[in-house]
C-alpha cells in the first residue's frame, strides 16, 4: 500500500509539502534569522518596510528581510516560519482529539445500536447542521476567545465527521462471521471492539483526518483572523493576517505572505489526504 | 412524490429541535450576565432585575426554551437585547445582502465549476486537463479571507485606472441615493408579514433598484458585490469542478455514451445530453452541500469588503451576548440547510426518473 502512495503523483507532492512544512517547524529556530517577537529598528528601516532581498539587487548596508517588516517592526519571514509550529500543532492537536472522541462516539454508536446508536448520532446530525466555522464562533464566544478555546471549539466541531466513519464501518463489519467466531471463543465485547472491528475503520480514518488536518488549520485561521483565536504576539497566520489586514493597500506583503503560507500547508494535507485515499481505495486500484 | 416530501420534512423536525435545544443551551452557559453587558458595568440590581424581567431572564430554562419554541411557530423572533428592535426587523435588514451574496457566489461557482469539469474530463490527462486540477487543488486550500484581501488589492489599486477596475468595500458608492421601498409605496405603518416582506425586497439592494428602474444603481450595486462573490465562490468552484471531472469520467465509461456516438451524434450532444445529464445527481448534491461553506464563507468576505450581512451581524450578536437575535440566525441557518437538502432531495427525482418511481 506504501507503495501506491508513493507511486500516486498527488501523495508525492502532498507528502514533499507536508515534509517541508514539518522540518521547517523542527528547525525554526534556525531557520529564523530574528525571534518571532523581536523587533528590528535601524536608521533607515519604517515599520512595514517592504522585503529587501540582497541577491535581487538590495542595498547589501540593509538587514536581509526577505518578506520585510510588519506594522511592529518585527521580520515577517521569522513570524512565518514559526507561525508553521502553530498550525501544525493547531491541525494534529484538534484532529488527534477529534478522532479520539469521534471514535470512541461512534464505535459506541455501532457496536450498541438502538436507542444508544439513535441519540448518538442525532446529536452527531445537530453538529452536522451548522457550518463548521459558524459553530466554532459559538463556541468560542461561549469559551471566550484564546488559541486553547479555538482548539476545542475547531475539535468539537469535527467528531461528527470520524463518528461516522468509524460508526460506519462498525456496521459493516459486526456481523461477519470472524467476530461471531470471537465471541463464540469468549473474548469480551471490549476486546472485539478493539481488536477485531475497530482497525477497520483505521484506513478511511487516516483519510478523514488528513483532509481534516487541512480543515482545522483553515478554520483555526479563520477564526483568528476574526479576533477570536490566537492573541498578539503569537505569531498565527490568521491572526498576522487579521492585524495587517488594513495595510492591504500601502504594504500588500503583510496580507500577502502569511496568507500563502496557510494555501501551500493546506494544499499540502489535502493532497496527501487525496493521495491516501486513491490508494487505499480499492476501486481506484485499476 | 408528495408523500416522499411530507416524510423528509417529518424526518427534519427532531434535528430542528435539537438545532433549538443546542443553541438554546450553549447560549446560556456563556459566562457572564446579559444585563451587565448590556446596560454596563456599574448597572443596578433593580435595573438588572426589570431587565431580566422584560426579557423572561427570571424564568426557569425549559421555560424559556418552551416559551422560545412557541414563539417561533408563531413568527415571533423576539426583540433584539442589543437596541431593542424586533428581530425579523434586524433579520430583512441583513439577510438580503447575504442571500444576494450567496447567490452570486453559487451562479459563479457552478457555472465556472461545471464548465472546468467538463472541460477537464474531455480533455482528459491533458494540460488542460492538469492545469484546471492545480488550479482546483489550490482554490480548495486557498483562506477564503485572504482571497477576498488579496482581489481587493489587485482590482481596486493594481488595477486603478483599467476598467478591470472594481469597488474593495461597501454596498454603494457613497452618495448613492436609494430610497426604502415602504417609503417609496407609503407604507411606513405596514406590519407583520407585510412589513417583511416589504423590507426584505427593500434592502435587497439589486431588487430594489430593478424596481424602481434605477439601472445605474443595479450596475453599482452588483460592482460592489462581484470581489466578494467571487471570494466566497472560489473554494465552491474548485469542489465543484472536482466532483463534475469526477461524475463525467465514470459517465463517460457508460455502455450509453459508446451507443450515444454509435449513432453517430454530435460530440457535443454526446457530452451534454447523454454524460453530463447523468453526471448530474452527484454534482447537485455537491452544490447543495457548498452552502454551508457559503455562509462560513460569507462570514469571514463581509468582514474583509465591509458588508452589512447576516455574517458580520453574527458576530456582532454572539459578542454582544445578543441572544434572541443569535437564535433566529440559528434557527434561520437551520432551516436553510433544511430547505436545501430537500431541493437536493427532490431534485434527484427530478434528474433520475428511477428514484421518482420507487
Amino acid at each position: 500500500m506504501i507503495r501506491r502512495l508513493l507511486r500516486n503523483r498527488s501523495a508525492q507532492v502532498g507528502l514533499i509539502i507536508t515534509s517541508l512544512i514539518v522540518l521547517t517547524a523542527i528547525f525554526a529556530d534556525i531557520i529564523a534569522p530574528y525571534a518571532y517577537d523581536q523587533q528590528i529598528r535601524q536608521p533607515g528601516l519604517r515599520r512595514r518596510s517592504p522585503p529587501c532581498i540582497h541577491l535581487l539587487g538590495c542595498d547589501r548596508n540593509k538587514p536581509q528581510l526577505l518578506m520585510g517588516l510588519d506594522s511592529n517592526f518585527r521580520d515577517l519571514f521569522s513570524r512565518v516560519v514559526y507561525g508553521s509550529r502553530l498550525s501544525l500543532q493547531i491541525g494534529f492537536l484538534t484532529t488527534g482529539a477529534a478522532i479520539l472522541i469521534g471514535t470512541l462516539l461512534g464505535a459506541i454508536a455501532g457496536y450498541a445500536g438502538g436507542w444508544i446508536d439513535n441519540i448518538i448520532m442525532r446529536v452527531m446530525d445537530v453538529l452536522l447542521a451548522f457550518p463548521s466555522l459558524l459553530l466554532a464562533i459559538a463556541i468560542v464566544s461561549v469559551l471566550g476567545p484564546g488559541l486553547i478555546n479555538t482548539l476545542l471549539a475547531v475539535a468539537i466541531v469535527s467528531i461528527p465527521v470520524y463518528a461516522r466513519v468509524v460508526r460506519s464501518s462498525v456496521l459493516s463489519v459486526k456481523e461477519m462471521d470472524y467476530i461471531t467466531a470471537s465471541r463464540a471463543l469468549g473474548a469480551s465485547s471490549a476486546r472485539i471492539l478493539f481488536l477485531r472491528i475497530l482497525p477497520n475503520s483505521l484506513t478511511p480514518t487516516i483519510v478523514a483526518g488528513t483532509l481534516g488536518i487541512a480543515t482545522a488549520i483553515l478554520d483555526a485561521a479563520g477564526l483568528s483572523f476574526l479576533g477570536l483565536g490566537a492573541q498578539p504576539p503569537t505569531p498565527e497566520w490568521g491572526l498576522m493576517l487579521g492585524e495587517e489586514r488594513n495595510s492591504v493597500f500601502n504594504a500588500p506583503h503583510l496580507v500577502f505572505f502569511p496568507g500563502v503560507a496557510i494555501m501551500i500547508t493546506v494544499l499540502g494535507f489535502n493532497l496527501l489526504g487525496d493521495g491516501l485515499r486513491d490508494a487505499m481505495d480499492p476501486r481506484r486500484r485499476v | 412524490m408528495a408523500q416522499f416530501v411530507a416524510r423528509r420534512l417529518l424526518l427534519l423536525l427532531p434535528v430542528m429541535l435539537g438545532i433549538l435545544l443546542v443553541t438554546f443551551v450553549l447560549l446560556r452557559l456563556i459566562p457572564g450576565d446579559p444585563c451587565k453587558s448590556m446596560l454596563g458595568e456599574r448597572a443596578t440590581e433593580e435595573k438588572c432585575n426589570a431587565f431580566r424581567e422584560r426579557f423572561g431572564l427570571n424564568d426557569s430554562i425549559p421555560v424559556q426554551f418552551a416559551r422560545y419554541v412557541t414563539r417561533i411557530l408563531q413568527g415571533d423572533l423576539g426583540v433584539s437585547i442589543k437596541n431593542g428592535r424586533p428581530v425579523t426587523d434586524v433579520l430583512a435588514e441583513r439577510l438580503p445582502m447575504t442571500m444576494e451574496l450567496a447567490f452570486l457566489a453559487t451562479v459563479f461557482a457552478s457555472t465556472f465549476g461545471i464548465a472546468l469539469g467538463v472541460i477537464s474530463a474531455v480533455r482528459h490527462n491533458t494540460a488542460v486537463d492538469v492545469g484546471a486540477m492545480i488550479f482546483a487543488n489550490i482554490g480548495v486550500s486557498m483562506p477564503v479571507f485572504w482571497l477576498g484581501l488579496m482581489l481587493a488589492y489587485i482590482f481596486a489599486l493594481a488595477l486603478k485606472g483599467t476598467p478591470f477596475q472594481l469597488p474593495p468595500s461597501g454596498r454603494l458608492t457613497a452618495g448613492t441615493d436609494l430610497p426604502s421601498l415602504l417609503s417609496v409605496w407609503g407604507m411606513e405603518d405596514a406590519q407583520g408579514l407585510q412589513r417583511f416582506v416589504v423590507l426584505m425586497l427593500s434592502n435587497s439592494v439589486l431588487l430594489n433598484a430593478l424596481i424602481q428602474g434605477k439601472f445605474a444603481v443595479f450596475a453599482d450595486a452588483l460592482r460592489h458585490l462581484i470581489l466578494p462573490a467571487v471570494a466566497v465562490g472560489t473554494i465552491s468552484l474548485a469542489i465543484i469542478a472536482r466532483m463534475t471531472r469526477g461524475a463525467m469520467l465514470d459517465a463517460l465509461t457508460q455502455d450509453y455514451v459508446r451507443v450515444a456516438r454509435a449513432k453517430g451524434l454530435i460530440e457535443r450532444a454526446v457530452i451534454l445530453k447523454h454524460t453530463l445529464r447523468n453526471a448530474l445527481i452527484p454534482i447537485v448534491t455537491i452544490i447543495g452541500l457548498q452552502i454551508g461553506s457559503l455562509l462560513s464563507g460569507a462570514v469571514l468576505t463581509e468582514t474583509v469588503f465591509s458588508l452589512p450581512g447576516i455574517g458580520t451581524q453574527v458576530v456582532d450578536a454572539i459578542i454582544a451576548r445578543d441572544y434572541p437575535v443569535v437564535q433566529a440566525f440559528t434557527v434561520l441557518i437551520a432551516i436553510i440547510f433544511v430547505v436545501v437538502n430537500l431541493i437536493v432531495d427532490i431534485s434527484y427525482a427530478y434528474l433520475n426518473p428511477r428514484i421518482r418511481i420507487s
